[in-house]
């Protein structure tokens, strides 16, 4: 099952219309590197909404129009590796009509992987995601705004999600909402502790060393505790986040997913 | 002159002899550093390079006393790695990118600055840094960042001599302290990234002429050649960024040399890529080899063996004999024969996998990991370049590590262009999906290390190879190591804590949070009857002696 993804920055910023394919496709190999690197579905569909707004005006749709340059036939003027590509996108190339473009890692991300996939990607049969649809279900059904802020308005539990639209790809989201506890990051680790005199601390990691950790406890409380203290330590690989794999139908994920990807941060 | 002027005149020149003596680090003051344990003369503390004080008056019963005396705030936020000399009351420290400054050992206060202007050509791979010093007579020695060698007159800090030993803008550098043999100034350079021909070369420590240079990938005439292929040997690497030893009764100096280039793609590079990761044991007038050691045959994973060689004396199989003990960043503790290079025993101090043991011989037994599984040690190894050091009083080698720590290796093709980065690698550490710097930690959070690996010190028995103990850090570990000869350990980390253990035991009896980085290695000295032990931290460093 694959979707068209049809995002546009100027819809985003009224009612967003996003998209997400929500099968996992094959990986596609980039050239020039003898490590061919690994592309994710939902990266590609992410940057061909990214390019349909961004880049068509001189590409073209077919990514042929530049004279020199043809994504879908792997054709570049300068570009070797998936860094090179990332460096042009970012830099732009001087004196010519390649301007830079301030994307945030996750968007080039989506770029690099739509353009090294752009021969083979099929945008008929995607799910289409509403930002609009997701950020309902974000505060409702999927009950995410009982743990997650967003950029300060909620509570502290889990990590504020105001900016999850940059840090995290949206192969990662996809496959954070389907197996959290599989995909949940070092530094998003909840910690169990019990100190001498049996007090229980439970809370999320902010910090670690040998003799100490700090935390936010579920009473949003910053505290740092000495190892030496304790009668019980544990970094909790586990989490409290259900996963939204049976909860949540495909165009329901698409929409949650949508709504993620435009969480870009205070500017 | 009368009798009585005169008599008098001959008590005072007695008198002033020693001190002016005192004021001259002569080549047998060098040989003996270790007998002058307020003084750190040397880089490693002594030729043998254990890292070993004699001092007495800290000791694990009163270490607990420990407190600051001084801080020194370098002007420089870039990483401090140096280790200070201390020179009969006078200390003498580097900052990056080149500058020297004498210190008041007991207040911290400086005397002068010598300010070296590097050239815009440098380029150093891994950060603008510097070591230390190397000193002889009045004559303090730098290797500067642009691959020059400058001599400055230790009482006012003015240049002697300066003298460029390679090319800057062809990716030669320098970091490390010089070591000074008899009246020779001995140093390598780095380059290793930039797929340099490596060498070790020395100079006259009144003119700066060179004398000799070793050469650490062979030319068509010189032995070794034929571990390389066609004119890979041009861009071979080899690079010698730490100081070497001297072990003065066999007149032998010994180096560690670094990766062969480019440094991941080991497939543009057929053959043992003589004399990467190696120790060179070189004759210390001549610069002639008398024999090498390649603990990394065709390194494919960037295991720079540039280590600084520990050397000790001790009974092995029930006879006394000269060994030299390297915890090297493969993974692998060796114990060799420093006078004959053979290998007698080798065994992990970290969990590795490209490797399932080592031959007779001490060749690796190579194991190489299917594409996309994890290398154990990753890239930084299983340690690096961090000064380790040996106890002759408990017997015991002691080294900081990097444990549970890989990488997932993919040479990619490398075109040599001199000047230009030249390393061959699309490689992922520690592993994919981990949301964490890759290795190099940026600031003071750490919620990465599950992913990244953790780190320690080990007390390794060169008897067995096996671990005396080990004391665990959450973080990795990339401190240098001083013991002394109370059975004391100090030891910073990249946390930040600077900690006194029990070198017997590993047990902690002290421990200061200094806040900043701890890239550098530990010394003692004494002035005015006090024990200080000085540490790098961030970008200062802190000197500590007991309570009044």
């Amino acid at each position: 099952m694959k979707i068209p993804w049809l995002c546009s920055r100027k819809l985003l910023l009224c009612s967003i219309v996003s998209a997400v394919l929500l099968l996992r496709g094959p990986a596609a190999h980039a050239q020039g590197q003898d490590r061919a690197p690994e592309y994710f579905q939902s990266d590609i569909q992410y940057g061909a909404q990214i390019f349909a707004t961004q880049c068509t005006a001189c590409h073209g749709t077919s990514g042929d129009q530049v004279p020199g340059v043809n994504f879908r036939a792997g054709q570049f003027k300068r570009v070797v590796s998936d860094n090179d590509l990332r460096a042009t996108i970012t830099n732009g190339v001087p004196g010519t009509a390649m301007q830079p473009f301030a994307f945030g890692a996750s968007e080039l991300t989506g770029i690099v992987s739509y353009l090294r996939n752009m021969n083979s990607f099929d945008a008929r049969g995607s799910i289409v995601g509403n930002a609009g649809r997701g950020q309902a279900l974000f505060t409702g059904a999927g009950n995410c705004a009982s743990c997650h802020a967003i950029n300060g308005k909620g509570p502290r539990v889990a990590p504020d999600l105001g900016d999850v639209g940059t840090l995290r790809t949206a192969e990662l989201l996809h496959r954070t909402l389907l197996d959290p506890a599989g995909s949940m990051l070092p530094v998003n680790r909840s910690v169990h502790a019990v100190t001498k005199d049996g007090k229980v601390i439970n809370g999320r990691r902010l910090n670690e060393d040998t003799y100490t950790v700090q935390l936010i406890d579920e009473q949003e409380h910053l505290v740092s505790l000495t190892k030496a203290d304790l009668r019980e330590f544990t970094v909790l690989k586990t989490t409290p986040m259900p996963s939204y794999k049976d909860k949540f139908s495909a165009q329901e994920l698409a929409d949650l997913e949508a709504y993620l990807l435009s969480l870009k941060g205070v500017k | 002159m009368n009798h009585s002027r005169r008599t008098s005149f001959l008590l005072l020149f007695a008198l002033l002899i020693p001190f002016a003596l005192r004021a001259q680090v002569t080549p047998e003051r060098l040989l003996h550093a270790s007998d002058e344990p307020q003084n750190w003369l040397t880089y490693s503390g002594s030729y043998a390079s254990q890292r070993y004080s004699l001092l007495k008056q800290v000791d694990p019963s009163n270490v607990k006393n420990l407190e600051l005396k001084w801080v020194f705030q370098a002007q420089s936020l870039q990483k401090f790695e140096t280790t200070p000399l201390v020179v009969d009351g006078i200390m003498y420290i580097t900052q990056s990118p080149n500058d020297v400054v004498a210190i008041d050992p007991k207040t911290g206060r400086a005397f002068w600055v010598y300010h070296y202007a590097t050239s815009p050509a440098s380029r150093p791979c891994c950060g603008i840094v510097n070591r230390g010093l190397a000193i002889l007579g009045n004559s303090l020695f730098m290797a500067t960042v642009d691959a020059h060698l400058v001599a400055i007159d230790a009482k006012d800090g003015h240049a002697l001599w300066n003298v460029k030993v390679a090319e800057p803008g062809a990716g030669y550098a320098m970091t490390m302290a010089p070591l000074v043999v008899k009246d020779k100034v001995i140093v390598g350079v780095a380059g290793g990234e930039f797929g340099v021909r490596g060498f070790i070369s020395a100079y006259e420590a009144g003119t700066g002429k060179q004398v000799w240079r070793a050469d650490t990938v062979p030319d068509p005439d010189q032995p070794g050649h034929d571990s390389w292929r066609g004119n890979d040997w041009e861009h071979g690497g080899a690079a010698v960024w730490m100081t070497g030893s001297y072990d003065p009764d066999l007149n032998l100096t010994y180096w560690g040399t670094g990766n062969p280039g480019p440094d991941f793609n080991a497939v543009q590079r057929v053959g043992d890529n003589l004399y990467s990761d190696s120790v060179l044991a070189l004759d210390a007038d001549t610069g002639k080899m008398k024999w090498y050691f390649q603990f990394t045959p065709h390194d494919p994973y960037d295991y720079d063996s540039v280590q600084v060689p520990v050397l000790a004396n001790a009974d092995w199989n029930g006879s006394p004999r000269k060994l030299m003990l390297w915890g090297n960043r493969n993974g692998f503790f060796y114990v060799l024969d420093r006078a004959t290079g053979k290998f007698l025993a080798g065994q992990p101090f970290v969990k590795v996998n490209w490797a399932s043991g080592l031959d007779a011989n001490g060749r690796p037994i190579a194991t190489p990991q299917p594409p996309g599984v994890p290398t154990y040690p990753g890239i930084q190894g299983g340690t690096n370049w961090y000064s380790p050091s040996y106890s002759p009083h408990t017997g015991l080698f002691y080294l900081s590590i990097w444990e549970d720590y890989g990488t997932i290796f993919a040479g990619v093709n490398a075109e040599f262009k001199e000047g230009t980065r030249f390393t061959g690698g699309a490689n992922t550490s520690p592993i994919p999906g981990a949301d964490n710097p890759g290795g190099v930690r940026q600031g003071p959070i750490n919620t990465y290390t599950e992913a990244l690996g953790t780190g320690g010190v080990v007390a390794l028995d060169p008897q067995t190879g096996q671990k005396k103990w080990k004391f665990a850090m959450h973080d990795v570990n990339t401190s240098g190591i001083l013991t002394t000869a109370t059975d004391l350990l100090f030891v910073g980390g990249r946390e930040g804590y600077f900690q006194a253990l029990d070198a017997r035991t590993g047990a902690l009896l002290w421990k200061q949070n200094l806040g900043g980085e701890i890239i550098a290695g530990p010394i003692s000295f004494q002035v005015d009857g006090k024990q200080y032990i000085t540490i790098a931290s961030g970008n200062s460093l802190f000197a500590f002696a007991l309570r009044e």
